[in-house]
């Protein structure tokens, strides 16, 4: 208790995990490309170039130039521009952030659902434990794009075609969410049964604590470790879900492109020597896809070594 | 015992050396999207007559120099302006093996007058058809008909005795969804039968060994495998999976030519791709004005005029298309190229125009479109709606697979759409016919004017061909002037293919495999 007096920058100064931070030059790196991605795709708007998706600054005559240092480009588009004279930098910078909500969402979708499964099953065992359980399990078996693919297909039958674009982002959000969920639930139930059988669980059951509030008052914080490391290396598989799903043509609709949807759209132009209309979108989200699992490896080194 | 054995060694050989592509020449075809449906009444589509084409036979066909000759008629006889004598071979068998006779001709034409046909309109003029005899056929129309020829060159002959058999009597009902026994399997006496049918996947084409015809293709087998991916296509093609390609994509034509081992063939289409306006509409289904802005020739102008045709052939088509006026290319009666020319872009006096109509603010609507069926279909769309957003047209864009699109447009569903018309007839007729005509199937801008279809009339009974042209070229003068659809284009399709596959290019871009070879 001797750190109580200390402000919250100087515990963190203190902390081994700021350590361990300062020590890791990848995390460091990682953390930095994440934040200029994450600031530029939500402040967009002001930091793009254009907006591509405004018309009236978009000239088709414009279509195909290739990036600025090239023989033929010009300095006003420094990746080029796509098939529609779109200006690539600002396309994609609107596309990733496209994918990081949809990415963030499905995952915090998938982590309350799991959690709270998971935790539940843990703490009350019995049937209804059996019963998760074996439910993630066979969910386990199906590939998680597979499940996706199959929600994505039932929406589509069941939300009429006019509504389906602007509901397209939520089934996205929903069929990536519900297909990652197992795996938050089995790792909450495992830290949960650790937890259960300790002595400050018992000394709160004697008291009388309620259920609920042991659960989610006592036994959350404890196992937050565990879920922020798995949490953090699903965002990375959620965004490339996303890309996946938008690859196939099943994600976000074009009016809207995703990184995943500008993939698809430059793979049209990969045989033609426009190169760049695909190249930029794939290589943005290998970095931001390696960013987040080279700082989700550090967090699992550093906050629990045990799941290595 | 050892006749068995022998046997069982004989077998193996056979299938090993019978399955080999060495042997058996097959040419694996590919384009963007499928035929719509077997029935070759029930959807009168490009691709669709493409597949039936090389099953079925008509009458009369056009051979690779577009011209009309004898098909399963050897010769043909007005005897009066309105009937018309067909005299047909009597060598020609179905792929199963049954006779072709007048029986045959005679239920096929009236299927094809079917309220679930879409040929009806194509064959409306024939009045009666009979059988005098077992090769001769009797044809009378309800006027003088100077394209009877053409009309019949697309309505194929179907087996009357199979088509009772497997209740296939009435054309398939496409826009229901109707799903028949003629849809997925075929009996004609083309020089090809389809052995199998996957819808979207596969379509499997074996030689008729009981063709009546001189046989002047090497092949035993054509293979169909929709692609709908253009970069996949090309890949496929590349890398010898697929033998040709009937929509090379434009981007792709340069690096197909240089690998050495591909050819590319280009040709103006008998295509015109273009938009359509409903103006019949009191309000718009998708807009926000609470009335209908396409009734209003101003603002149809102002649209025409906010499109920027050059951009769009240069940098969407790659120089692959000739900028369109009307609805009609060179080669059909009545084209000129007067006709031809477009109004000028000018986005200035668009915004001006709206501004006059109403509108300075613009308005929303929804442009529909295929993104599997012309070429660049998509991307064409996409631009066009960035060209309308500059002038304050604010037009968001559904682009869907063909079969989904033609469906929707034809229950009447949609604003603004993209249509691509092709000509088979070669005669201006065809298009005022299905596109102008009050009520027609296709006019789906709700046009009317009584003196056009006054003029129509006059293009189906005048055998006087100066005054039937004369009827072509002032219909074409009202229309135009009307703005009822944008034009945009005329295609140039492109063909790609392996260096050892010979498929004849014909402007209308249907191959016709019984000409082809492979080496």
């Amino acid at each position: 208790m001797d750190n109580q007096n200390l402000s919250l920058i100087e515990r963190i100064r203190d902390s081994d995990v700021y350590f361990s931070f300062i020590k890791s030059p990848t995390a460091i790196i990682s953390t930095i490309i994440l934040t200029i991605i994450f600031f530029c795709s939500f402040f967009v708007e002001f930091v793009a170039p254009f907006n591509p998706f405004n018309p009236s600054s978009l000239s088709l005559m414009d279509a195909f130039t290739p990036p600025s240092w090239s023989e033929d480009g010009i300095s006003k588009f420094l990746l080029g521009t796509d098939g529609q004279g779109r200006d690539m930098l600002s396309t994609i910078l609107y596309g990733s952030r496209i994918s990081l909500i949809v990415g963030f969402s499905a995952i915090l979708f998938s982590l309350i659902l799991g959690v709270a499964l998971g935790l539940t099953a843990g703490y009350f065992g019995g049937k209804y434990e059996m019963f998760v359980m074996r439910i993630t399990d066979v969910q386990l078996t199906v590939p998680s794009i597979l499940m996706a693919l199959l929600v994505d297909g039932i929406a589509r039958g069941l939300i009429s075609k006019e509504s389906h674009d602007e509901m397209a982002i939520y089934v996205l959000i929903f069929a990536i969410g519900i297909s990652e969920w197992p795996q938050f639930a089995r790792v909450s139930r495992a830290a949960t049964l650790v937890e259960k059988n300790k002595d400050y669980i018992s000394a709160s059951t004697i008291i009388g604590v309620s259920n609920i509030k042991i659960m989610f008052k006592h036994i959350l914080p404890n196992i937050l470790r565990p879920i922020l490391v798995i949490g953090t290396i699903g965002l990375a598989l959620a965004i490339i879900a996303e890309s996946t799903l938008s690859f196939l043509g099943v994600g976000v609709p074009p009016t809207t492109p995703s990184l995943g949807t500008l993939i698809r759209i430059g793979n049209d132009f990969l045989f033609s020597g426009e190169w760049w209309i695909t190249f930029f979108p794939a290589i943005f989200l290998v970095i931001l896809a390696f960013s987040i699992n080279l700082l989700g490896d550090w967090m699992r080194d550093t906050l629990n070594p045990k799941l290595n | 015992m050892k006749i068995k054995n022998f046997l069982r060694i004989l077998l193996t050989i056979s299938l090993v050396f019978g399955f080999s592509s060495a042997w058996a020449k097959s040419i694996k075809w590919s384009m963007k999207g499928d035929s719509l449906t077997l029935d070759p009444h029930a959807q009168n589509e490009g691709p669709t007559t493409m597949v039936s084409r090389q099953v079925y036979e008509a009458l009369v066909t056009r051979g690779l120099d577009m011209k009309i000759g004898p098909q399963l008629a050897t010769k043909w006889k007005a005897v009066n302006p309105t009937t018309w004598y067909f005299y047909l071979r009597d060598d020609v068998k179905f792929s199963n093996g049954t006779p072709m006779t007048s029986e045959d001709v005679v239920f096929s034409i009236l299927r094809a007058k079917q309220p679930t046909s879409d040929f009806k309109e194509y064959i409306s003029a024939i009045a009666s058809v009979k059988a005098i005899d077992k090769y001769t056929v009797q044809i009378k129309t309800t006027e003088p008909n100077p394209i009877l020829l053409n009309q019949l060159s697309n309505i194929f002959v179907v087996s009357k005795a199979w088509a009772t058999e497997n209740f296939s009597i009435v054309p398939q009902n496409w826009n229901a969804s109707q799903e028949t026994y003629a849809s997925t399997n075929a009996m004609g006496t083309g020089p090809f039968k389809i052995t199998l049918r996957e819808p979207n996947t596969k379509t499997v084409f074996k030689k008729n060994s009981k063709w009546w015809g001189n046989v002047e293709h090497n092949l035993t087998s054509i293979e169909l495998l929709p692609i709908a991916n253009a970069a996949t296509r090309v890949a496929a093609l590349l890398s010898g999976e697929i033998d040709i390609v009937t929509d090379a994509p434009v981007q792709d034509l340069g690096r197909i030519e240089s690998s050495g081992s591909h050819k590319v063939e280009s040709t103006p289409q008998m295509r015109t791709i273009f938009l359509g306006m409903d103006q019949g509409a009191d309000k718009l289904r998708s807009g926000n004005t609470g009335d209908n802005p396409f009734k209003k020739k101003e603002v149809r102008q102002a649209l025409y005029q906010a499109i920027d045709i050059k951009a769009i052939q240069k940098k969407v088509m790659r120089g692959l298309s000739e900028p369109a006026g009307i609805i009609t290319f060179p080669g059909v009666t009545g084209y000129t190229k007067a006709l031809d020319e477009r109004l000028a872009y000018d986005p200035e006096s668009a915004k001006k125009l709206l501004a006059e109509a109403g509108y300075p603010n613009g308005f929303d609507v929804e442009l529909r479109c295929p993104n599997d069926r012309y070429v660049n279909d998509e991307a064409i769309c996409t631009a066009v709606v960035g060209m309308f957003g500059k002038i304050g047209v604010n037009v968001s864009l559904n682009s869907q697979t063909k079969s989904k699109h033609f469906k929707e447009l034809k229950n009447k569903k949609g604003d603004f759409y993209m249509l691509g018309w092709g000509v088979p007839t070669l005669d201006s007729h065809y298009v005022f016919h299905y596109l102008y005509d009050t009520g027609a199937s296709w006019n789906r801008v709700n046009f009317s004017n009584s003196r056009v279809d006054e003029l129509i009339k006059v293009m189906e009974g005048e055998v006087d061909l100066e005054k039937r042209n004369a009827a072509i070229a002032e219909a074409w003068k009202i229309v135009k002037d009307d703005i009822s659809y944008l034009p945009l284009h005329h295609q140039v399709i492109s063909w790609a293919s392996a260096k050892n596959i010979n498929v004849p290019i014909r402007p209308n871009n249907e191959p016709l495999f019984r000409f082809s070879s492979k080496n």
